[in-house]
């Protein structure tokens, strides 16, 4: 079974402040998701992850009447968080998943204190049809 | 999926990778000969591929024969029997088996193959000039050159651009239907068009060396090493033609700049720029080796951008210590290659060698001149680099500023990581952080 974990970061001037964090938070925020990336690829866990760009470069894409896409800046629905990456991971239930996107909301932030990241988990449609 | 989510494939996947190195060597050489003899690329390529996969099915079992390759042409030229067969019949409706000895041969043959296979080292450069076909995008042609010359298998490929196999499967199809639509045949390009076919062909193999070295997208998972491959090609076709200055520029450029691999990114892939490198950790042989190819390429005159580049590499690499780097020779070298082509990220970087050899006013000036140019403008480099200059000046609140807006812009992950990291720790203060390139 395939999930999608998408982590989702508080904005800029909420609780992350990245831009405010000393080089050891960052070190140490790196490091932890390196090593969660590492042990997903040695357990064969591990289908994908990317880290998205900030959002700051998103934009809304929408076909117009004349079928062209429409390409602007929002409006995007008001949240205090924002998908900042994911992870695509295959494992044998559902439980697992969740273990995994459990420890991905551990991060260390400011300080080295856990983030508690809200981490949202969707299963990807990839099981084959039933043979008829 | 095993319940423990393992993999098994793997494993014996291992089992046979001499076989499989085996037919990486041979599918290339064969392809050459097939596509020599048949003259239709896309087709030749999939029945060499069809009997690749028949290889790899039956050797394990039977053996490998006395003649591999002969074996494989013998193969592939069946498959390509058998689709002019069924095309024939398909369009007729009439089941008519028309007899054409050039394509039904007994393995008698294969004796009079091995000629046919052995030697004919041109059919690579042939091969290359096929899949860096100016009506593909240079990301097909980089796959499909992997393939075709390069020997890789499809899934390789699809592992070392992150994609699923079926979707990197459809785009090598398509090249190759876009190759046979557009009917150039499987030849020398006319000396004509030669010299705008070959820049193509180095292009390709530049984003290949590229691709694999940037690696930005996302953590590796046992990628094919497509900076190596990439080498490997360029070292071939330099071999075909020792007379073109900017193939010996582009495997400099490609040696002197994986000279410094190892160096360039830290335990936990973060990067470390130029001057905080460990020198000690680049590879001198490469950078020999590269070395020597600038200095015996570039006196004779017919300057390009590929050999400017490896010029450039080379006064880096050949540096003892950062400090001792020749930016006033570098700053020349830019300055040459912004004549040769109106490009504004060689201008960025004449920008940077002008700012260590006048200051980093002068850097600053230059960047100003380059937003309000507007090809550049709010790209990330442009505040990655102003972060640098502010901060030589000791300017750190707009160092900061410059580097965060960086970050916030920039698509690569290791870059943002590098972008916070570096203001993180002029926030602070230089003097009591440690250096970025730290050991765990």
């Amino acid at each position: 079974m395939r999930y999608m974990l998408m982590m989702h970061a508080p904005r800029g001037d909420g609780g992350w402040q990245v831009t405010q964090w000393t080089p050891e938070d960052l070190r140490a925020h790196i490091g932890f998701m390196k090593s969660i990336n590492r042990e997903l690829i040695a357990s064969g866990e591990w289908v994908d992850a990317q880290g998205l760009a900030m959002p700051g470069e998103a934009r809304v894409v929408r076909a117009g009447q004349d079928g062209k896409p429409v390409v602007t800046d929002g409006p995007y629905a008001e949240s205090k968080e924002f998908l900042a990456g994911f992870w695509i991971v295959e494992v044998a239930n559902t439980q697992q998943a969740y273990d995994i996107a459990g420890r991905i909301s551990m991060a260390p932030g400011k300080g080295g204190v856990p983030m508690h990241l809200v981490i949202e988990v969707r299963q990807v449609m990839s099981a084959p049809p039933d043979e008829i | 999926m095993t319940p423990n989510g393992s993999h098994a494939p793997h494993a014996a996947h291992a089992a046979h990778a001499p076989l499989a190195r085996l037919l990486r060597e041979l599918g290339p050489q064969v392809l050459g000969a097939v596509a020599r003899r048949h003259g239709d690329f896309a087709d030749a390529e999939d029945a060499v591929q069809e009997a690749l996969a028949a290889a790899a099915a039956q050797w394990p079992a039977r053996g490998i024969p006395d003649n591999p390759s002969g074996w494989l042409y013998q193969v592939a030229l069946r498959r390509l029997a058998d689709q002019v067969r069924s095309e024939r019949s398909r369009r007729a409706r009439e089941e008519t088996v028309t007899h054409d000895p050039s394509l039904e041969r007994s393995p008698h043959d294969a004796d009079d193959d091995a000629d046919r296979l052995r030697g004919d080292s041109d059919d690579a450069l042939l091969l290359l000039f096929m899949c860096c076909h100016p009506a593909l995008t240079p990301a097909s042609s980089v796959a499909l050159a992997l393939r075709a010359v390069g020997g890789l298998t499809t899934g390789e490929i699809a592992r070392a651009f992150l994609v699923p196999e079926a979707t990197m499967a459809q785009r090598i199809s398509r090249a190759k239907s876009q190759i046979k639509a557009s009917g150039v045949p499987f030849e020398r390009p006319s000396e004509g068009e030669r010299g705008e076919r070959l820049a193509a062909v180095l292009h390709v193999l530049y984003l290949m060396f590229n691709e694999g070295y940037a690696s930005s997208s996302g953590p590796s998972l046992a990628r094919p090493d497509l900076s190596g491959e990439a080498i490997r090609l360029v070292r071939v076709v330099h071999a075909l033609l020792p007379d073109e200055e900017e193939v010996a520029g582009l495997l400099a450029l490609l040696l002197l700049t994986d000279a410094r691999r190892a160096a360039r990114t830290g335990g936990d892939g973060e990067l470390i720029p130029l001057d905080e490198q460990d020198r000690s950790r680049w590879d001198a042989a490469l950078i020999a080796e590269g070395v020597a190819l600038v200095e015996a390429t570039l006196p004779r005159g017919r300057v390009g951008a590929y050999q400017l580049q490896a010029a450039i590499a080379a006064v880096h690499d050949e540096a003892p210590s950062a400090e001792a780097t020749d930016w006033t020779q570098i700053f020349a070298l830019y300055s040459v290659l912004a004549r040769l082509a109106d490009n504004p990220m060689v201008e960025l970087n004449r920008a940077i060698a002008a700012a260590m050899v006048q200051g980093p006013a002068t850097g600053l000036a230059m960047i100003d001149a380059l937003e309000r140019d507007g090809r550049l403008a709010g790209h990330y480099r442009l505040d990655a680099v102003r972060g640098h200059l502010h901060e030589r000046l000791g300017d750190v609140a707009r160092a900061v500023q410059h580097y965060h807006s960086a970050a916030d812009r920039t698509a690569s992950l290791p870059e943002r990581n590098y972008l916070l990291t570096r203001a993180a720790r002029l926030r602070r203060g230089a003097d009591d952080a440690p250096p970025l390139s730290a050991p765990e």
